[in-house]
């Protein structure tokens, strides 16, 4: 009964923010909808019995992707006005095509009916008692499912580089970077020496380095890391090495 | 009408995949309401999914909505990084200059 109530209510407000979702104006209110629309759907996840899914849910979408969303709309600097104008024009063939779907989907799912012997078809039974829901997935996906989940996870790993490869720019002139090479065969080395009290290092002959001098702003390269490495051996070095090192 | 069953789900994620359609087919223009779409697709499946999966008390449904969302949360990514680098280089993201970007 409470149950049944609580389906309705957030079958509903999933719904509608679904539609919100779609129509709304404004990009940042379509991505707050679609933040309530996951927190919805993660209480039907919990009616269903799948508790580790919605707090999974919770977590990757609202924590992680519709942030996402939200960083994006607000960082591009976008005219959304414009992007509306086709709005009116391709409303109804959307409703058209959407109503079809909907049709055949009620066509298929209304008359479904399981095959007496589907439950002896199941491939993982679930525990009957005793045992929660997470730790049941938990015991199937780092055995049976293992490679999978490693996949998973590897996805996720090129998603990342890729995202990154993706968006990172090229550093502007003047930022250092490690240049591991020269670093390497920097043939300059201070050697420790004994100075005894009360005397200068002037009049041991031991001179302090002038300071380098300040980075020239570059002209950006298409290739940059080679550039910002020979800038940074340059100054500095150049009175002992005459920065041969490349 | 008070016993929720394997059909109220059905009946529930349908709808959100037809919303999910429908919001393609308004919102040509806009990527990023149509990535947002595909998430409402998405979600109806993962629904889908979950519900057979407590019907017929197995948990395989479950742990493939577990790679679904795995999977859709790398596509979001990709996807935003994707619309990123075509903002810088366009200064727009309308739908219809993407099939300059061939070659």
């Amino acid at each position: 009964m409470i149950a049944a109530l609580a389906f309705y209510v957030f079958a509903a407000i999933l719904i509608a923010s679904a539609v919100m979702v779609v129509t709304s104006r404004n990009p940042v209110h379509s991505v707050l909808f679609l933040i309530l629309a996951f927190f919805n759907a993660s209480a039907l996840f919990l009616l269903a019995g799948a508790e580790f899914l919605a707090m999974i849910l919770v977590i990757v979408y609202v924590g992680a992707v519709a942030v996402l969303f939200l960083f994006i709309v607000m960082m591009l600097d976008i005219d959304f006005s414009r992007l509306r104008e086709g709005f009116q024009r391709y409303a109804p063939i959307g409703a058209v095509i959407g109503a079809i779907l909907f049709l055949e989907l009620l066509f298929v799912f209304g008359s479904w009916q399981f095959a007496p012997e589907a439950n002896s078809l199941r491939m993982n039974a679930a525990p009957e008692t005793g045992i929660s829901n997470t730790a049941a997935l938990g015991q199937l996906i780092y055995t049976d499912y293992i490679f999978l989940f490693q996949v998973a996870g590897l996805i996720l790993l090129v998603a990342m580089i890729g995202a990154i490869v993706l968006t990172l720019r090229d550093k502007p002139a003047n930022s250092r970077r490690q240049d591991i090479a020269v670093q390497v065969a920097r043939g300059e080395a201070v050697t420790l020496t004994a100075v005894p009290p009360r005397k200068g290092l002037a009049e041991l002959g031991i001179v302090r380095r002038p300071l380098p001098a300040p980075p020239k702003p570059k002209a950006i390269h298409g290739h940059g890391h080679d550039d910002h490495g020979h800038g940074h051996d340059n100054h500095g070095h150049d009175d002992k090495h005459g920065g041969g090192h490349h | 009408m008070l016993t929720i069953g394997l059909g109220h789900y059905l009946t529930v994620s349908a709808i959100l995949f037809v919303l999910g359609i429908f919001g393609i087919f308004m919102n040509r223009k806009n990527v990023i309401v149509i990535l947002m779409s595909l998430e409402l697709i998405l979600l109806s499946v993962n629904l889908n999914m979950v519900a057979f999966s407590s019907a017929l008390q197995d948990l395989t449904g479950q742990i493939f909505a577990l790679f679904v969302l795995t999977v859709a949360a790398a596509e979001a990514a990709i996807g935003l990084a994707i619309l990123v680098i075509y903002f810088r280089n366009r200064g727009s993201i309308e739908v219809e200059d993407v099939s300059t970007l061939k070659g």
